[in-house]
């Protein structure tokens, strides 16, 4: 199981600004390791993020997307006290789901 | 040598069997989010295959897509911020698409109305090359094209 997210919302005027620091490998599979070896393909390919029921950003990644990835968004109708929840897949078929208080 | 070689072949085989098993369905990597992950997509070389595996046709260059915080000259190709933001009324998403990796798309954002139609994040460049920021608006695709200096590598060895 990876390690949590660092995630960060904050209200500012009536729209809320999350920053979120994902922890994973993102292994592109183009590199290889000390014998030749491929290493294989180890990405996150799918982020959900939701607030109150529903989802205010989802992405699809490929392995471009850097190591350890950070995303920052905003969106509309959150308030003080609501709960942002992020979920990530990778291509492994594991899994992480966090959320964030709106502050 | 014969181990090497074994080796290769066995994390050759595993590999080809996932993306069997994941082609055919039975692997669904993307369940919990219930969210399918558009493989042909990120599988292109070209603008033209993406916009085909995206279902779109030829882009129309846009001025009203904006870059920020994304640099002329990056030091370090393994982390390239990239913040878009597009100017387009009811824009639906957002793609990055690096024109020199390997594989050209990076991330698509979906953009549900709320939403505001601008972000940031982090991206792995293989060498110098032009980014692209790909909008989807009512339906129809605009685009709008950065060029960036790698001068170190993010793709290794």
């Amino acid at each position: 199981m990876a390690d949590p997210m660092k995630i960060r919302a904050s209200l500012v005027g009536d729209t809320t600004e999350v920053k979120v620091l994902m922890s994973h490998e993102m292994e592109t599979g183009q590199r290889k390791d000390a014998q030749g070896v491929v290493i294989p393909a180890w990405f996150i390919q799918t982020v959900t993020v939701t607030h109150g029921g529903k989802t205010v950003l989802a992405a699809q990644w490929g392995p471009a997307v850097s190591k350890n990835p950070f995303v920052s968004f905003k969106f509309k109708g959150g308030a003080k006290g609501d709960k942002v929840t992020i979920a990530w897949a990778d291509n492994r078929g594991d899994k992480r789901t966090d959320e964030a208080t709106i502050a | 040598m014969d181990r090497k070689r074994r080796q290769v072949l066995k994390s050759g085989g595993g590999v080809t069997l996932l993306t069997l098993v994941a082609a055919a369905g039975w692997l669904r990597p993307g369940d919990a989010a219930a969210q399918s992950w558009n493989k042909a997509a990120f599988d292109t070389k070209s603008m033209a295959d993406t916009m085909k595996a995206l279902g779109g046709g030829e882009p129309v260059q846009s001025k009203d897509i904006v870059f920020f915080q994304t640099p002329d000259i990056a030091e370090n190709g393994a982390v390239v911020p990239v913040g878009i933001i597009s100017n387009i009324p009811n824009t639906e998403s957002i793609a990055v698409l690096i024109e020199k990796n390997p594989n050209m798309l990076a991330a698509v954002f979906d953009i549900p109305p709320g939403t505001e139609p601008s972000l940031s994040t982090r991206v792995k460049m293989g060498q110098s090359s032009n980014i692209y920021a790909l909008v989807k608006a009512d339906g129809k695709y605009f685009v709008a094209a950065k060029d960036v200096k790698v001068t170190l590598g993010g793709c290794g060895g």
